[in-house]
């Protein structure tokens, strides 16, 4: 039986959910349902979408939302923050670690070939120290939860996590819809991510910027499937939105082309792909980057966000030695579990997998949005034995998981609440310090038992409440 | 701001103005078809004359019919100009220069984009015409509104206003040069019903029909029919209003930038030659060689803009 946030094991309500089941007790179902229809015309109109299609006449996708907030108390976010910090703090330190002196292979406790072959890994920045010594300025660690007081960390997105906008959005959405719930619960606010989003990043300016530095937010244009979040971060920053096209090297600084000429930038929160960044650098076929913007930045003239080569924390084999990596910089014992891996590399391992196959999740170390994985216990016996073949062929490709019993929370649906599984993505920003909004991103798996909450495949999403308590 | 933000906005204007035009010209030539008996009628060949679609046209379609050009100028996807294709341009614009909209601007033009798919995702029926046409009017009054409103008087806005009436100038001079032949005097038999509907139908194209009559008598002369939309200094739609608010846009960039450039001496000269000066003037000079000149120069000054503020 699934953990369910609202409803304790015995009928009662958990207390953080106390105000808002007697509030929705006393709520007309219609009233809720209009309130469902509300929101989506109000995402539709501002164009809060997430893929756009061609002119067929197909409408932009939506991301269904869930009008039932997911509400956490202050004392079970307390530790998340903390855990959450801890992991932040060690993956700055590691990546710095492996980009310069490498002591934690040399120390043994990483292998150093996960550090060679990791794709992510670019060689480009071997001794090189970005501004501030931070690599991964913002970051989404994806935590699932299995019971009271049980938090797993299931990914940690420190590329270019995206969703943000969605936290803010489905937010303002609800303080529109329900300002009573507002005065209700005293909710921790959320909306002050972007301010806090420029401070950070102006804080970490190459050096020798004087004055205000000039931030951009850099995007692929469009056509990505992001885009509304990338214009809508640099429009509530109050930074120009830019695309590689009107990015030069002018002086030996990145410039953006104004209606006034050339003008420089100081730091740019990248949107695209390492591979696309510079086409002298990394894909020569790249039309999304700026050529020579890495000599650039190893010249210490502009702060690209996220650094990069910060990718490689995001593998799944890496993410096997978070608890390892956490010891090694922080002295201490991670505050938030992993879930457990078994690394396929690994030869006994590889002969446990490999025996409860049909109860495990199978996952490749460098993959992402669900692709190439294998969920045991939903998949047939042909399926188990062609995903069993490929393991014994590249054990290295591969970690496996136990199939988690992911937490509950209601959604409305025609006859009330009904429970349903959920994750959680909060955003770090790391720059002089670290700063963790309260709340995230809620994905809910809203068809009934699945435990899939990705968007692409029928998942929606839930404003995210911290109680001050 | 970024020169490709300013592209956007000169074309996401430039679109919206084309959507509303191609409606208002449509409605007009609906119109005339009602009113005209005559089967030879040239009405929606010179509406097609007018938006430059005759060859795209013809490599399409067998035969000049109302229902055909209605909907090659409404939905057609090999016709840059349909309103729908119009309608999509002016929003994708929107969407890279959205930092520079207010929401009501921005929420205006992608309702009009989410409306515009709807209603055109089919043919649309005769009966339902009218209220297709009015619903694309209205919206792209929405949109100016939401801009007029929201938005500040900063160079945004400046870029948005050139892109606006360059546009308009261009269909106005479009307009007037398919049926420059009704207005010159020797060929107009004063009050054949025939000349009637066709000066009516110029002045209903740009919505005009009803402010000629406040302006100047009931009775329409053809004279005052292009000088009402060359050189009124009032009429929303005429090339010196038009140009008058260019040149306002373009001293504002000037003041705000400190650099002038080809686009201002050009815009200049245009000005030189419709402010001040007289209808018979311009007929001695042939009404059809002047309304050339003006597409050409109408065309330069938006060049000359895209180079002077690095829209590429």
């Amino acid at each position: 039986m699934a953990f369910n946030e609202m409803l304790a094991g015995d009928g009662s309500i958990r207390p953080p959910y106390a105000q808002y089941a007697d509030w929705f007790d006393a709520q007309d179902p219609k009233g809720l349902a209009a309130k469902t229809l509300e929101a989506e015309r109000f995402f539709r109109r501002t164009g809060i979408t997430f893929a756009v299609y061609g002119q067929d006449g197909s409408p932009e996708r939506l991301i269904p939302f869930d009008i039932v907030p997911r509400i956490i108390s202050g004392a079970e976010w307390r530790r998340l923050e903390q855990g959450i910090e801890q992991r932040v703090i060690a993956l700055n330190a590691f990546l710095e670690d492996v980009y310069n002196r490498q002591e934690i292979i040399r120390a043994g406790r990483v292998p150093k070939e996960l550090i060679a072959t990791n794709e992510a890994f670019l060689p480009q920045m071997m001794g090189f120290r970005p501004p501030g010594g931070v690599y991964t300025h913002i970051i989404g660690t994806d935590i699932v939860r299995t019971g009271e007081g049980q938090f797993h960390v299931l990914e940690d997105n420190a590329r270019t996590p995206s969703g943000v906008s969605y936290m803010l959005e489905n937010r303002e959405t609800m303080m529109k819809m329900f300002p009573e719930l507002f005065a209700m619960h005293r909710v921790r606010p959320v909306e002050n991510y972007t301010t806090l989003l420029r401070r950070s990043l102006s804080a970490l300016a190459p050096a020798g910027c004087d004055g205000a530095p000039t931030v951009a937010v850099l995007t692929p244009g469009i056509y990505n499937s992001a885009y509304f979040e990338h214009s809508f971060l640099a429009d509530q920053m109050g930074v120009e939105l830019v695309e590689g096209s009107d990015l030069r090297v002018v002086d030996g600084r990145v410039a953006m082309r104004t209606t006034r000429g050339y003008k420089p930038i100081d730091v740019l929160y990248r949107r695209v792909d390492d591979d696309f960044l510079d086409p002298l650098t990394f894909r020569p076929d790249s039309a999304l980057g700026i050529p020579g913007i890495m000599d650039v930045y190893r010249a210490g003239r502009i702060t690209i966000a996220n650094a990069p080569g910060t990718g490689i924390v995001d593998d799944k084999a890496i993410y096997s030695y978070m608890p390892d990596i956490i010891e090694f910089y922080t002295g201490r014992k991670p505050i938030l579990e992993n879930v457990p891996t078994w690394r396929c590399a690994e030869k006994d391992s590889l002969a446990y997998v490999l025996d409860h196959l049909s109860e495990l999740v199978v996952k490749e170390v460098h993959g992402s949005g669900g692709y190439g994985m294998l969920v045991g216990p939903a998949a047939s016996k042909k399926e188990l034995a062609a995903f069993a073949k490929k393991l014994k062929a590249r054990p290295k490709n591969y970690i496996a998981q136990p199939t988690l019993s992911l937490s509950t929370v209601p959604i409305f649906v025609k006859k009330g609440l009904a429970p349903r599984h959920v994750d959680l993505r909060p955003f770090a920003l790391v720059s002089d310090k670290v700063k963790i909004i309260p709340g995230g991103l809620t994905r809910v798996a809203l068809k009934e038992g699945s435990l899939v909450v990705n968007s692409s495949q029928g998942g929606g999403t839930k404003d995210t409440w911290v109680l001050e308590d | 701001m970024l020169g490709r933000a300013a592209d956007g906005l000169y074309w996401m204007f430039r679109y919206t103005e084309r959507a509303e035009n191609i409606a208002r010209l449509i409605d007009a030539a609906a119109h005339m078809a009602l009113t005209h008996t005559d089967p030879a009628d040239d009405g929606w060949d010179s509406v097609l004359n007018s938006v430059g679609g005759h060859t795209a046209y013809c490599a399409k379609y067998e035969g000049v019919t109302g229902p055909q050009v209605i909907d090659f100028l409404l939905r057609d996807e090999d016709n840059p100009s349909s309103v729908l294709n119009a309608v999509y341009s002016a929003r994708n614009n929107a969407r890279t220069v959205r930092t520079a909209l207010t929401r009501d601007a921005w929420e205006s033009t992608n309702e009009f984009w989410l409306e515009t798919s709807r209603m055109l995702a089919r043919p649309v029926k005769a009966s339902d015409l009218p209220e297709t046409l009015d619903a694309i009017k209205r919206h792209t009054a929405l949109i100016r509104g939401a801009f007029h409103g929201t938005m500040l008087r900063n160079e945004i806005f400046d870029f948005a206003r050139i892109g606006t009436f360059i546009e308009r100038a261009d269909n106005t001079a479009r307009i007037l040069d398919v049926k420059y032949y009704v207005l010159l005097p020797a060929v107009s038999f004063v009050g054949s019903s025939l000349d009637n509907v066709q000066w009516e139908s110029i002045l209903r194209s740009v919505s005009a029909h009803r402010s000629y009559r406040w302006v100047y008598d009931a009775d329409i002369q053809p004279a005052k029919i292009a000088e009402y939309l060359i050189l009124s200094e009032r009429m929303p739609r005429s090339l010196t209003f038009c140009y008058q608010k260019i040149r306002d846009s373009l001293t504002n960039l000037e003041r705000d930038y400190g650099e002038r450039h080809a686009a201002h001496e050009t815009v200049g000269r245009m000005l030189a030659n419709l402010e001040n000066r007289m209808i018979a003037d311009i007929f001695d000079q042939g009404l059809h060689e002047f309304l050339l000149g003006f597409i050409e120069c109408n065309n330069r000054v938006g060049n000359e803009v895209a180079e002077a503020y690095r829209f590429y």
